[in-house]
């Protein structure tokens, strides 16, 4: 174990429905401090229930989850990690500051310090000037953005979101994924981003985990070597699709060993 | 990088003067049809021959409400007391046992199928046996109708409202480490709220009505369903007109107030904001 391990996933398994369902099987996965990694494959891939393991919302059939050096409940009890829905799960009673302070006042910050960093991380996601908006006065955009902001309040060590633009418009799409490359430069946190988009993926980890189905497994591990900071041009650059077309090679075949081949040719 | 902001609405110039005129405005066709329907009420009773028995006129039921206004409003107090006893009794429990119910699911699923079906059935009919348990004569009697009646559906609702919380605003309490004392004072009670209002509504309305129609099996003099059932049995018909009229104006200022409870306690919500916004 290298010291700088933040996620340590050994011989993982999980089985749903009274052992029915195997949605993860022998998963073993290490990400260390400040990568950005994705997971992406096909629904049923068990993308979601790997992220939901590292964040203790569920717990494995089999193996371990180690984070930080300790067990994922010990880690989700110290705060260690931020999460960011598809939806963004704001509490409609709440105003977007008062969102974005929930974590910090069960962490128990005093006034001064909460109004203090709730302004910072505002102006982080480029939201300052709606604090006193409900979230249904925002768009989709918008709220996903407070969620952003929400989950890095705390300062966690770990950011996990799941499809976090799986629900925005293509546009939208593009520049939140810009705007959280430049958070995750400015906050150097750690970030495990479950998608089923093969660009997103690409041009915005250092890592792509591909994944198939029936039963879960990791098919394959593509590192992206793309230079940064990322910009639109990276979108244009020859790597970026050979990346681009690796991630849906290994997508293929993992999710299709009969014909790999003619269905990799075809696209 | 920043999404299109959002138009923020400003008060229009000449502001308040010009949205009270509004408002007046806005009420012009309802009072138009109230003075209508009090015009043809009064010609038809005169052109039809209609039985004051079977009907008074308006105008009758405005004199008697006049001449008799201590004595109504006296009654009409009497029985608002048992209303709003039952209806804070019956609410407070239905609140209670509401969180209790929630915070420990297999307790529900024994009891709440019984709530459901104890808020379908006339529980009005009780009220001669409330005369017996309790002193017909004593306001008790007819605060326990009212409270019987409003306790279900304020519970139902309110298990309801806790409950139905979207799971993961549940994932992320957890993920902030919140205990459930935090997730029910942050995430459920403000989530119930809305649906708390509307069964309150409900209730104050069930809790006039509980306590007069207890007070028709037996009661005090003082009290206006008495005075209501008296009148009319004694051909006093233009006497329990003005009663009933009391009783409404009543219930309608009970209902208007918890609305305006509401308006303050959940001035969050889309419903509530955007009738503001208008």
């Amino acid at each position: 174990m290298s010291a700088n391990e933040v996620v340590r996933v050994e011989g993982v398994s999980k089985r749903f429905a009274r052992g029915a369902v195997t949605a993860l099987q022998s998963i073993d996965l290490s990400i260390v401090e400040g990568e950005f990694v994705s997971l992406i494959g096909p629904s049923g891939c068990g993308k979601s229930t790997l992220l939901r393991l590292i964040g203790d919302l569920t717990e494995p059939t089999e193996g371990t989850v180690t984070v930080n050096g300790k067990s994922a409940r010990r880690a989700r009890v110290d705060r260690d990690y931020g999460i960011v829905f598809q939806d963004a799960v704001l509490y409609d009673w709440r105003t977007v500051a008062k969102n974005v302070a929930l974590p910090l006042e069960l962490a128990g910050w005093g006034r001064a310090q909460r109004a203090e960093r709730v302004r910072e991380m505002l102006r982080l996601v480029e939201l300052d000037g709606f604090e006193s908006h409900h979230p249904w006065e925002l768009s989709g955009g918008m709220q996903q953005r407070v969620s952003i902001a929400r989950a890095l309040s705390f300062s966690p060590s770990i950011l996990l979101m799941d499809e976090p633009f799986g629900a925005l418009d293509e546009m939208t799409r593009e520049r939140l994924n810009s705007e959280l490359l430049r958070i995750w430069e400015t906050t150097g946190s750690t970030v495990v981003f479950v998608t089923h988009s093969i660009a997103e993926a690409v041009f915005l980890s250092t890592r792509v985990v591909v994944m198939s189905p029936r039963p879960g497994r990791i098919a394959n591990v593509v590192p992206i070597d793309l230079a940064q900071p990322r910009t639109a041009a990276t979108r244009e650059d020859p790597r970026y699709f050979e990346l681009v077309t690796r991630v849906r090679e290994a997508l293929h075949i993992g999710s299709d060993r009969e014909e790999p081949l003619a269905r990799a040719v075809e696209r | 990088m920043v999404d299109e902001p959002i138009p923020v609405e400003v008060i229009p110039r000449g502001g308040l003067g010009r949205s009270v005129g509004r408002r007046l405005r806005d009420w012009i066709p309802a009072a138009a049809v109230l003075v209508l329907g009090l015009v043809i009420w009064q010609e038809a009773i005169r052109v039809f021959h209609i039985q004051r028995f079977l009907l008074p006129k308006p105008t009758s039921i405005a004199s008697q409400f006049w001449d008799d206004r201590s004595n109504l409003w006296h009654a009409g107090w009497f029985t608002f007391q048992e209303a709003l006893g039952g209806f804070l009794i019956g609410s407070g429990l239905a609140v209670l046992l509401a969180l209790v119910v929630a915070r420990w699911k297999p307790l529900g699923r024994a009891l709440l199928p019984y709530a459901i079906a104890a808020n379908a059935i006339p529980i009005i009919a009780f009220a001669p046996i409330m005369n017996a348990w309790f002193s017909p004569l004593s306001k008790s009697s007819k605060m326990a109708v009212a409270a019987v009646l409003c306790f279900f559906p304020v519970f139902v609702n309110m298990v309801r409202g806790l409950t139905s919380v979207r799971p993961q605003s549940l994932e992320l309490m957890r993920s902030y480490a919140a205990g459930e004392i935090e997730v029910f004072r942050r995430v459920r009670v403000p989530n119930a709220l809305p649906y708390l209002f509307t069964a309150l509504k409900v209730a104050s309305v069930l809790a006039m009505i509980g306590a007069i129609v207890g007070e028709y099996f037996g009661g005090s003099l003082d009290a206006l369903g008495v005075q209501i059932k008296d009148s009319v049995l004694e051909s006093r018909y233009e006497e329990g007109w003005a009663a009933i009229l009391v009783a409404s104006i009543l219930g309608i200022a009970f209902y208007l107030a918890i609305v305006a409870v509401e308006r303050v306690a959940i001035s969050w919500h889309p419903s509530i904001r955007q009738k503001e916004g208008e």
